[in-house]
């Protein structure tokens, strides 16, 4: 297991080193460069304020020389000054960050409490009415448009009943915990739909699979409870893969929540990411898409070992 | 039996039976039918700006309503569906090509060239798409051509991966060897006995790819970053409608409606042909 693990964190470094490239590579090819910001609004500048600007934040530099002063500091942490608002991007990717784990952690949480037992029971009532809408509702969850999901919640839920606000993290002069919670129902909604969908499915073929497996015959041949045969022998089993997919579509619940995050005003990385794409700012974008493949690779890697850790049968070496 | 049926034979006669691919196939054929004939069927031109019939809801003059300009929601409903429906299949037809190339490049070629592709497939996985393609697409101020090659050239890394495991398989066997003793060369290998095996898997992905690249192409175009207004798109069609959406419902319903239709038309046709072209599945 140790072996195995060094040798995977060895494979991480010309992965990064790639990643970083590709980022690098895609931020300079930006039309306009940096300083297409200042002159944005169509105004005249004194070509030597742009001339200091440049130099100020580091663009009149090869471009080379440029890519390691960004590696570098990024590999010491400092992901540079953010070039809107001229603080450090750590530091507004820091303040965002919790928004966003809440978001993507509750919206984490509701999709395995549903699409768990979800499965479950299309499992044992497999190709009875109830298992075939499952399987209809879960082919419109994965269909389904996040945004247009959101918009379609807000209109019926906030707009026609009025029972939950539109969007936001709280209501201005009427903050509490029932507040924020009420403000995170519909958000947490739509960014977990489609996991409900798929890890259901999935959870279902996969407790099927297991089911037709040899061990599962002889418990019960061996005269156990049916509730000891299903919950003991086939779910623990059935769980293995699933959980591994969960993992890995930690990292994906990210791109969800820069669309979720905009459609319900939600203030956390995706939308810090998107208000960064229309200032251009290069540093700010960078260092958030710099995050999210780290988070990418990470659950990679915490799939890959969990799958070792739940099945025995999986030997690293 | 008198004669063997061809496998293709075998798979359309059970697509034909398929109890929902049928009938999505049928409901995908008649909306990308009528939205590519947008310019001969919509009741109105895309952007005809009818000021004495603005923010009307649908009535039987406009089926789906009006929107703040007085343009008919129907008419601009088929025009956006050219749009989306031609990115997404050209944008699935571009990242499935791509993908066959460099997965069967790999597996074909294998060691160093393997290593490389495999190693690039493998940074290209773990960059966030949805952030890389929102960049991309800013910079391009979206023309149809650049959102294919965009969303194309960011849907690759499934179709290579699995590419690479079916050609590994395939190139050992037989009929491969046979084709090189015969003195076939490597492409010629690839394209006339490796890839038309792993056709099945190609063909479920770029169905399934449609559905993915209609969904990226809706999503950037309702952050603003799509194919620009006055062309509608659903996407965009949707960003107009958020501001308004509690007085005019009807902006927000049809466009979204719309879009989940197609993805879900497109998922079943793809569902069902995987059924199809399975060989492990009894042909009966």
């Amino acid at each position: 297991m140790g072996r195995y693990l060094r040798r995977r964190l060895i494979q991480l470094v010309p992965l990064l080193f790639g990643i970083s490239v590709v980022i690098f590579g895609v931020i300079q090819a930006a039309p306009g460069g940096p300083e297409g910001s200042l002159l944005a609004a169509g105004r005249f500048v004194d070509p030597s304020v742009i001339e200091s600007y440049r130099h100020r934040l580091g663009v009149d530099q090869p471009v080379w020389r440029q890519y390691l002063n960004w590696l570098g500091a990024s590999a010491r942490g400092d992901l540079g000054q953010s070039f809107s608002t001229s603080r450090p991007v750590t530091a507004m990717i820091g303040e965002r960050l919790p928004a966003t784990l809440e978001l993507m952690g509750v919206a984490f949480v509701f999709a395995a409490l549903v699409a768990l037992p979800f499965g479950l029971f299309s499992a044992l009532r497999r190709y009875t009415f109830a298992d075939v809408l499952g399987t209809g509702a879960s082919f419109l969850g994965v269909a389904m448009p996040v945004f247009w999901f959101g918009l379609l919640l807000q209109l019926i839920f906030s707009v026609r009943l009025g029972w939950l606000p539109v969007s936001g993290t709280g209501t201005v002069g009427a903050s509490s915990l029932g507040d924020h919670l009420r403000h995170l129902i519909l958000p947490g909604l739509v960014l977990s739909t489609r996991y409900i969908a798929g890890w259901s499915r999935y959870f279902r073929s996969s407790l099927i699979g297991v089911s037709h497996a040899g061990f599962v015959r002889t418990a019960r041949a061996k005269g156990l409870t049916e509730s000891r045969v299903v919950g003991v022998h086939t779910v623990r089993n059935a769980l293995v893969p699933v959980i591994s997919v969960m993992a890995l579509n930690v990292a994906d619940l990210f791109s969800g929540a820069v669309i979720t995050e905009t459609v319900f005003a939600w203030p956390g990385i995706g939308r810090l990411f998107v208000q960064g794409m229309f200032a251009r700012d290069y540093p700010l974008l960078m260092g958030i898409l710099l995050m999210g493949a780290a988070t990418v690779i990470l659950f990679n890697l915490v799939a890959d070992l969990l799958y070792g850790a739940l099945d025995p049968r999986i030997r690293y070496e | 039996m008198s004669r063997a049926e061809s496998p293709g034979r075998i798979a359309w006669r059970r697509l034909r039976q398929h109890q929902t691919a049928l009938p999505a196939l049928v409901i995908f054929g008649l909306i990308a039918a009528v939205c590519l004939a947008a310019p001969l069927v919509a009741p109105y031109a895309m952007d005809v700006i009818d000021l004495a019939a603005v923010k009307q809801a649908p009535s039987r003059l406009h089926w789906m309503g009006t929107d703040d300009l007085g343009r008919d929601v129907f008419s601009r409903l088929l025009f956006g569906g050219r749009i989306s429906i031609v990115i997404g299949l050209l944008a699935a037809v571009a990242g499935t090509g791509l993908g066959a190339v460099v997965g069967a490049v790999a597996a074909f070629y294998g060691r160093a060239v393997d290593n490389v592709l495999m190693r690039i497939t493998d940074v290209a996985y773990a960059i966030p798409s949805l952030p890389l393609l929102i960049i991309l697409s800013a910079y391009s101020r979206a023309a149809i051509v650049s959102m294919v090659l965009i969303i194309g050239g960011l849907s690759w890394m499934a179709t290579a991966r699995v590419v690479r495991a079916e050609v590994l398989t395939i190139r050992e066997m037989p009929f491969v060897e046979a084709a090189r003793v015969l003195g076939a060369g490597s492409g010629l290998t690839i394209l006339r006995h490796v890839l038309p095996n792993a056709l099945g898997s190609l063909i479920v992905g770029a169905t399934l790819g449609v559905g993915n690249a209609i969904m990226i192409e809706s999503s950037l175009s309702f952050l603003g970053l799509g194919v620009q207004p006055p062309t509608a798109t659903w996407g965009n069609m949707l960003m107009d409608a958020q501001s308004t959406m509690a007085a005019k419902p009807w902006l927000t319903i049809f466009p979204g409606g719309a879009i989940l239709l197609v993805i879900l038309a497109v998922n079943f046709i793809g569902d069902g042909l995987r059924d199809a072209l399975d060989p492990e599945k009894d042909p009966a």
